[in-house]
């Protein structure tokens, strides 16, 4: 507590906070003097949205509000592939062409929409009325197809749908009106009493405990529940959460995770839509723990629907006074919390891509010179966890160690939020206890004739029958190869192309790379290539070969974790799948003839006969 | 006093400064980390390009962003990790269209000059081909973007006197690069520019005027070498033994035949090779079709139409070794400048558009005679499996006759760096 109280002093307003409003005090200009270029993805989400595009004004105007350079800001606009440099029509249409969508009749409902609104993907029909774009998984897996309009939610669409949504918006209804509520479809929760992340919750449940805690309690708690990063990279949080409370700079900084950009993944959505309330707990917990003075919540831009459901929450906290100074009736703690919306792209996910992205900058993931506990935010110590670190953590305190600790297996205790979609009948969110083999839980969910699974999306590993019994884990014992799940599993059943799945990947990671290092930006795009090449049929086996090898020399060398798992499921699936790709592939015969379409190539050129 | 740390590099041991990044202090203890991004004074360093890839404590990492630290083992001179660096540079060269014959920069390129260094014949990846745009809108710089390999050194580098970027990254993905900023460039004082265009590693930015003024000889790599020929000593799958007749095929496919032309300058060589060699199918001895097999066939150029892909498939078939010689050959070379454009667009310039076009003439040549334009230009190794590559525009003779000799007769050779480096 006694670090709180330096914070404030260090701010130099203590004597003024008593004549002002909790509210103008408490915000991140003031407290971590930010400077005003990180406005700038708020002030573009002003133009965007009024506008439907941002001008080459407006861009002048930022330009020389922030004292940049015209094309610094034209660099940060058009990194984010939510913001639009022409007129993006009245209604913006974002159509998922994730795998999962594309298993759901992706090409069906881009027809429909093209049909209904006359305008070809990727553009705006001659009215400026509808535009119409592709975007990557909007995590609404559950019930594809789905779009954005407007960044409202459409879920499993049909023709029929499609035609009477784009009717009603021609006869000018509004699209909050029309617009679906996707539902959690939460269809499982552990066995034993109510599970860990839906049992009740009343805001402050966890506040009262911290003071008694102390800042050292609850980094033993954490430590106790072996509680980590639930981003799929599973560092322990109590490391995280000590490291920061460590460092000597003040202020400090904590940012939730809520970029849920890898496809497949909707769990942070639903955590989000039922517990936001956790959520905002469990950063308070950090910051009190760490001696921060500012929350954000990095929001993806395809969840702007949930924007005023944590808006709401966040009032609510301060209404009670939960968040601000004082917070929660800890003397000394002030804290407080804004969500910050992203505006298209995976990379944010990336903790220091993301604090770029905060700043106001692309979202191209830093060096590991610092980690972010020590130069995060502003050069600021920051904590960044995910949405699902932050909810447990708040469960462990509201729990305790002890009742928190009954789920699960004593190495990897808890339970897990897994985001089910593909070919089953029952896609949506399981909460499993760690433990849970992959056989229970497909059969939870009745998954259909399963053959080629993808665990924690593209950039996580292939299951295959093999892999049935294995358990899904944190932490493993010597005997079972336990599987380490981020939070998804996509299902794929026989009749579904290995070659079209890869392929899907290698387009989203082709155009996902933030283009900061040469393996990323260069290697995926010829790994595209190379897979294009196999799905024409004219790949050998030494093609395979060099997918192989190129994919780990691109892992070898990336920046980031974009780079490195890109290709994690490419060479998995061709040791797992390797009968698949055998009979997809041309045998070399004896005079080494490489096949090669000549007709195709050829069938540009015979255009000129006539 | 900084504080000083043991590590290790290769096995050996070094007392460091604390704290200092990889590349600076393999450096100083006269070991060379290759790296195109890395400029001594940018701090952090940037970490772009990936060349510096080593192995740290027995992990793949970037020397350049990494620290030295108490313990540290760092691997530089495997023939994995050279392997792996070599990769990255191919990689460069795969993405961007390199061309290094029409280049203002060759001979003071940084990309160009690791090419050689790290002796790369040829990129084992596809060459990518994207239609990129050359920028000449800013008053004194041309920016091409073809050229560039996103190395981040302009931007955070260049800024005008108010400290306002000139350059700045666009877009993300495969579609990423470096954007100027027309109004600050014109701010810059031309020495800003000019040092602009020498930091950059290849010749994306070039300062118009400027560009030329060093003349052969001068240029910042004409000289410069720390090697006089290759460590990787070209492997042959036969012994040296007695030097029994061979039979060599050879042509020109989408080729100039320059490198034809090269193998006759090998002046008095060529009564050698009139003793142990006799030429089949060749534009030497003017046979049409191959009259029996040949031991090896040269094949000059690239794919350009239908009837180079059967002559080459023919070759495939009757050859026992196939060896690309010169780039057109290995990836497309000069016919390849083609294939960043569209292939309609290129024929209506050619044939519809062109305003030296004869009156009335103006249509697409199109006859069952004539051979079939592909959709573009295709490098050899694409259409057939290819054993070798010999590089060069054109290669030397001496390096095309060594390098036969090696696959005919298992003789060693190696190539030195004067007979390897062209420019």
């Amino acid at each position: 507590m006694k670090k709180a109280q330096m914070n404030a002093g260090q701010n130099g307003s203590e004597k003024k906070d008593d004549t002002l409003k909790s509210d103008d005090i408490n915000t991140p200009q003031n407290v971590l003097s930010e400077p005003p270029r990180t406005q700038m993805l708020n002030r573009l989400w002003e133009f965007q949205q009024s506008k439907g595009f941002i001008s080459d004004s407006d861009i002048s105007t930022l330009a020389r509000e922030y004292d940049l350079s015209v094309i610094e800001v034209e660099g940060v606009v058009s990194f984010y592939h939510f913001f639009h440099r022409t007129p993006a029509g009245k209604f913006t249409i974002y159509l998922n062409n994730s795998m999962t969508s594309e298993l759901k009749g992706f090409r069906r409902m881009l027809e429909a929409f093209e049909h209904e609104t006359g305008a070809v993907a990727g553009s705006v029909d001659p009215t400026g009325t509808f535009g119409l774009f592709l975007t990557p998984c909007i995590g609404l897996c559950d019930q594809e197809p789905a779009a954005l309009i407007n960044f409202y939610p459409f879920t499993n669409l049909n023709t029929l749908k499609i035609r009477s949504v784009i009717t009603k918006l021609k006869k000018g209804v509004p699209v909050s009106k029309i617009c679906d509520h996707p539902d959690s479809h939460i269809r499982y929760t552990s066995t034993k009493d109510e599970g860990v992340f839906f049992r009740e919750f009343n805001p402050g449940d966890t506040l009262l405990k911290l003071s008694r805690m102390g800042p050292e309690g609850v980094i033993d708690v954490m430590r106790d529940s072996k509680l980590a990063g639930r981003g799929g990279a599973f560092y322990p949080t109590w490391m995280k959460w000590q490291a920061a409370a460590e460092e000597e700079k003040k202020p400090k900084v904590v940012i939730c995770n809520a970029d849920e950009g890898e496809p497949g993944t909707f769990k942070d959505r639903v955590l989000m839509n039922e517990v936001p309330e956790t959520m905002i707990e469990g950063m308070i917990a950090c910051g009190y723990t760490i001696g921060a003075e500012y929350g954000f919540i990095y929001l993806r831009g395809e969840y702007r629907w949930l924007k005023a459901k944590i808006d709401k929450a966040l009032d609510l906290y301060r209404e009670k006074g939960f968040l601000g100074r004082h917070c929660g009736g800890i003397s000394g703690f002030h804290f407080d919390i804004r969500v910050q919306m992203g505006a298209g792209s995976y990379v944010c996910g990336e903790e220091t891509a993301m604090i770029e992205s905060l700043e106001g900058k692309r979202g191209e993931p830093r060096t590991k010179w610092f980690f972010p506990v020590q130069k995060g935010y502003l050069q600021l110590p920051t904590v960044v966890n995910n949405v699902e670190t932050f909810c447990a953590a708040a469960r462990v305190i509201q729990m305790g160690v002890k009742e928190y600790t009954r789920y699960g297996l004593p190495k990897s205790p808890g339970t897990k939020l897994i985001s089910v979609s593909g070919d089953c009948r029952l896609p949506g969110i399981y909460e499993i206890e760690w433990g849970m083999t992959l056989k229970e839980l497909l059969d939870l969910c009745e998954a259909d004739d399963p053959w080629y699974i993808q665990e924690s999306g593209p950039s996580g590993t292939v299951l295959g029958l093999e892999d049935m019994n294995r358990p899904i884990a944190m932490f493993g014992d010597m005997f079972t190869q336990h599987i380490r799940c981020g939070g998804a599993v996509t299902i794929f059943n026989k009749r579904r192309d290995i070659t079209q799945i890869l392929m899907n990947y290698a387009n989203f990671y082709t155009s996902e790379s933030c283009g900061i290092c040469t393996p990323c930006r260069a290697g995926n795009f010829i790994i595209q290539r190379k897979l294009e090449h196999l799905q024409n049929g004219l790949a050998d086996a030494d093609d395979l070969e060099d997918l192989r090898k190129w994919s780990f020399l691109i892992r070898n060398t990336s920046r980031c974790g974009l780079g490195k798992t890109a290709n994690n499921s490419l060479v998995i699936a061709l040791d797992k799948f390797a009968d698949y790709f055998t009979d997809h592939i041309t045998p070399s015969d004896k005079v080494q003839n490489r096949k090669f379409d000549l007709e195709s190539a050829t069938h540009e050129y015979e255009s000129y006969k006539d | 006093m900084a504080k000083h740390v043991n590590i290790t590099i290769d096995g050996r041991s070094f007392l460091v400064e604390e704290g200092k990044n990889l590349v600076t202090v393999a450096q100083e203890n006269g070991i060379f980390i290759p790296s195109l991004c890395y400029f001594d004074h940018i701090d952090p360093p940037l970490g772009t390009c990936r060349t510096c890839t080593c192995k740290i404590n027995g992990k793949f990492g970037p020397a350049c962003t990494t620290k030295a630290t108490e313990g540290l083992t760092l691997e530089v001179n495997t023939e994995e990790l050279k392997d792996t660096r070599k990769a990255l540079v191919e990689m460069m060269f795969a993405e961007g269209n390199h061309i290094c014959p029409s280049c203002e920069k060759s001979g003071n390129c940084d990309l160009q000059h690791m090419g050689y260094e790290l002796g790369i014949t040829h990129s084992r990846f596809p060459h990518l081909f994207k239609d990129r745009m050359i920028d000449y809108n800013s008053k004194r710089m041309v920016m091409e973007h073809n050229r560039c390999i996103k190395c981040l050194r302009c931007v955070v580098e260049v800024f005008t006197d108010d400290g306002k970027r000139v350059f700045n990254y666009q877009c993300r993905g495969n579609e990423t690069y470096v954007g100027v900023d027309y109004e600050q460039e014109a701010r810059l004082t031309h020495e800003q520019a000019v040092n602009a265009m020498n930091i950059c590693p290849t010749g994306a930015i070039i300062v118009r005027g400027e560009s030329m003024a060093k003349p052969f000889g001068d240029r910042k790599f004409d000289q410069t070498s720390h090697r006089e020929d290759f460590d990787e000593k070209p492997k042959s799958t036969r012994k040296p033994g007695k030097k029994t007749p061979k039979v060599i095929g050879t042509v020109s496919l989408a080729g100039c035949f320059g490198c034809h032309m090269s193998l006759l300058d090998i002046d008095t060589e060529l009564l050698d090779i009139v003793q142990l060699v006799s030429f089949n199918k060749s534009p030497f001895t003017d046979f049409k079709e191959f009259t029996k097999r040949c031991d090896i066939g040269i094949i000059e150029g690239g794919c350009c139409n239908d009837e180079n892909v059967e002559t080459l498939r023919k070759f495939r078939e009757n050859c026992d070794v196939l060896v690309s010689v010169g780039e057109c050959a290995i990836w497309g070379g000069l016919p390849s400048l083609r294939n960043m454009v569209p292939l309609g667009e290129c024929l209506e310039e050619a044939y519809l558009n062109c305003v030296t076009n004869e009156v009335g003439s103006n249509v697409v040549p199109y006859d069952e005679d004539l051979p079939k334009l592909l959709d573009r230009v295709y490098a050899c190794s694409e259409i057939v499996k290819i054993d070798y590559n010999i590089p060069g525009c054109p290669p030397d003779a001496q390096h095309i006759w060594k390098a036969v000799k090696n696959i005919l007769w298992g003789e060693e050779y190696s190539v030195l760096y004067s007979e390897f480096k062209y420019d």
